[in-house]
């Protein structure tokens, strides 16, 4: 079965039964229009030369592929290697689409951007790239995040970023997004909308997806050189999804890599506090597409809950929908506690420390390196790195810092 | 079953007795769905042509803030879909004026399309109005209403590109929902949108009557809008009158006259 390729989306944006463009009609010009550019400089050289140079001397790419000893002989089991996208300029993998959509956007005339954003880390990454090329920024972001992923916010002050908190609902990432969606609306003519995830309306879960698979292309390149061979297994955190896409992407027809993607579960999956999408919600619509998303039997969307402001999330990109669906990508689950508890235990084996998106997929790999023998591989994506959490972290364990 | 739509017959009676439609639209269930069958009796009796029921939904995406937290209180008050059906019911008994249930897609699709459109038209529902059902996704939804003899509205915008239109008109049923501006719900002190260029440039592609909503405060801004078009819709700013009433019973008048002063300015406008 082919996967990957130019098999999905197809060209109304579904994969397979999910995705699309479910939004007003006010906004359907400037997303067709938004197509048609992305159409034309997916291919072009010039703007894939630009793409690379930015990547590799302002991202500072490729990020590199680390055999993480300490975790490995802690778990005694599999070899454990993390993808450092933690080493990326700003601190995490979002930054990797920013430049690609903020190229395309100042091709396309736009002056303004807004964002989105729940931990803060596209914000940032955004606020970035806007300052890299003198257009100026807005971004939406929950008062609950606000609260905690205070440093965050003050660096996209710094960088020149206005930071909007939006105060309806559950005051997170999904707010945040009802917000933007709003501003765009509003300011359709001349705003650029640079979404930081694989979720809404087509194009984006296509072009957010295509700028983070440098992730998969480069792991690919890096496992051959280390091993001589794939990874058995990729494992990545999921909340909208974007960094599992960019690592997934590349490997979804290398079907010897098991792809596992880990959901937030929150204070676990049976208290209704989580952010499981996938593995607790079902089919519906939010934010312009068509995915799973965790809804009461109304209809109405229900907030998330993860100790992790970047899962922290009711929906997902469609094409994990698609992929669960499938079949090829296996989604599975960790909690606060033992993301929290796989947090602390890679700043002592490794001295890394991760950021609590990513101490969800780091979980998953501490619960399945033991059984596995030492000859096998797994890869994990460290999405970001965890020093934005250190203050929420700090106050959870009562330190004031 | 495609037969004569109620909706397009009010409005046209409307248009060759040289008058213009008001379209009134207020959350269902805000403050809760006993009052709005109150209020829609209200709005009925002080001349409104067709009444919108909004369908409150947790992230109404197309809504400024009046409208958002309608819908909140809405939600909050327990309204579900068969309970609003429940109340259409309960306002047909009183009055025969044309009702528009407007609202999200989550809702419905989790309803069932199907289900929704035969239960819709079968409580005495005559069309639908979906912010975030753009042409290219409502395939299924409009073939559904079709069968059921409900009219799916579409809404243009003013970036609506002529393609679009193309497309949007053939297809569209009821009216056309002319969006005033470039952006979401709310009273705006004025109107910046070309209405002129906008309306003609939609009729070029339509023989459906054309209603402006969007940003419509009072009297005197609906009689400027209504030139362009047959008939204005009014929301947010009854919305805020219930939301500012003590109760039902007081929101009704108050609703009421300000339809009342609407309906006379575009009557003698």
């Amino acid at each position: 079965m082919n996967y990957a390729g130019d098999a999905f989306p197809d060209n109304r944006g579904y994969y397979g039964g999910y995705g699309g463009r479910f939004v007003p009609e006010t906004l359907m010009p400037a997303l067709e229009e938004l197509e048609q550019a992305y159409r034309n400089i997916k291919n072009d050289p010039e703007f894939i030369g630009e793409l690379e140079y930015y990547l590799k001397h302002y991202v500072g790419r490729p990020s590199p592929l680390y055999f993480a000893e300490g975790l490995t002989k802690h778990c005694g089991g599999a070899r454990i290697y993390l993808k450092r996208e933690d080493l990326n300029h700003t601190g995490a993998h979002k930054i990797n689409n920013t430049i690609g959509q903020i190229l395309l956007a100042r091709r396309m005339g736009k002056k303004r951007v807004i964002a989105e954003t729940g931990a803060g880390q596209h914000g940032v990454a955004a606020a970035t790239a806007a300052a890299l090329f003198s257009l100026s920024c807005a971004v939406y972001m929950g008062e609950e995040d606000i609260r905690r992923q205070s440093p965050n916010v003050f660096r996209m002050r710094l960088l020149g970023a206005e930071v909007i908190p939006v105060s309806d609902g559950s005051k997170t990432l999904k707010d945040a997004m009802n917000e933007a969606i709003r501003d765009w609306v509003t300011s359709v003519r001349d705003t650029y909308y640079l979404i930081g995830s694989v979720a809404g309306p087509h194009p984006y879960p296509e072009m957010v997806r295509d700028f983070q698979s440098v992730i998969g292309v480069e792991v690919k390149a890096q496992t051959v050189r280390e091993a001589g061979r794939l990874p058995d297994f990729i494992v990545a955190c999921v909340g909208g999804g974007s960094n599992a896409m960019g690592i997934f992407y590349p490997f979804l027809n290398e079907t010897g890599v098991r792809l596992i993607g880990v959901e937030a579960a929150g204070r676990g999956l049976d208290t209704g506090e989580h952010a499981a999408t996938l593995s607790r919600g079902s089919a519906g619509v939010l934010h312009g597409s068509l995915s799973y998303i965790l809804q009461d039997e109304n209809g109405q969307v229900q907030n998330a809950h993860s100790i992790s402001a970047g899962l922290d999330y009711p929906s997902v990109g469609p094409e994990h929908a698609y992929l669960k669906d499938a079949g090829r990508v296996v989604y599975t689950t960790a909690t606060d506690k033992e993301a929290l508890a796989a947090f602390h235990l890679l700043c002592r084996t490794d001295g890394i420390i991760p950021a609590l998106e990513s101490a969800h997929a780091l979980a998953e790999a501490v619960k399945m390196a033991p059984s596995l023998p030492a000859e096998s591989m797994i890869v994990v994506n460290l999405s970001g790195r965890g020093d934005k959490d250190i203050p929420a972290i700090a106050g959870s364990a009562g330190v004031n810092i | 079953m495609r037969g004569e739509s109620r909706i397009t017959a009010c409005l046209e009676k409307l248009r060759r007795a040289g008058k213009k439609g008001l379209i009134t639209f207020i959350t269902a269930g805000d403050p809760d769905l006993a009052g709005t069958v109150v209020i829609a009796k209200h709005l009925a009796a002080a001349g409104a042509d067709i009444i919108e029921l909004g369908i409150p939904y947790s992230d109404p995406l197309a809504d400024g803030p009046v409208i958002q937290q309608a819908s909140a209180r809405a939600i909050a008050a327990g309204t579900t879909i068969d309970k609003i059906f429940g109340a259409v019911g309960e306002i047909r008994q009183h009055c025969s004026v044309p009702i528009v249930l407007m609202g999200y897609y989550n809702p419905v699709y989790k309803y069932g399309v199907g289900k929704f459109a035969g239960n819709a038209a079968a409580t005495g529902v005559n069309g639908l109005i979906i912010p975030d059902l753009p042409h290219e996704e409502s395939g299924p939804l409009r073939r559904e209403a079709a069968k059921a003899g409900l009219d799916l509205i579409p809404l243009v915008a003013p970036t609506t590109t002529e393609h679009r239109l193309v497309k949007i008109a053939s297809d569209a049923r009821g009216f056309i929902y002319c969006v005033s501006v470039t952006g979401v719900t709310g009273v705006r002190e004025e109107i910046k949108t070309d209405l002129a260029a906008f309306t003609s440039r939609v009729r070029r592609f339509a023989n459906l009557p054309l209603a402006v909503g969007f940003g419509i405060a009072g009297p005197e801004q609906a009689a400027r809008a209504a030139v362009y078009c047959d008939a204005v819709v009014v929301g947010s700013a009854l919305v805020k009158i219930i939301a500012g009433s003590r109760d039902a019973g007081a929101a009704g008048p108050a609703a009421g006259a300000l339809v009342r002063s609407m309906k006379n300015m575009l009557d003698t406008a």
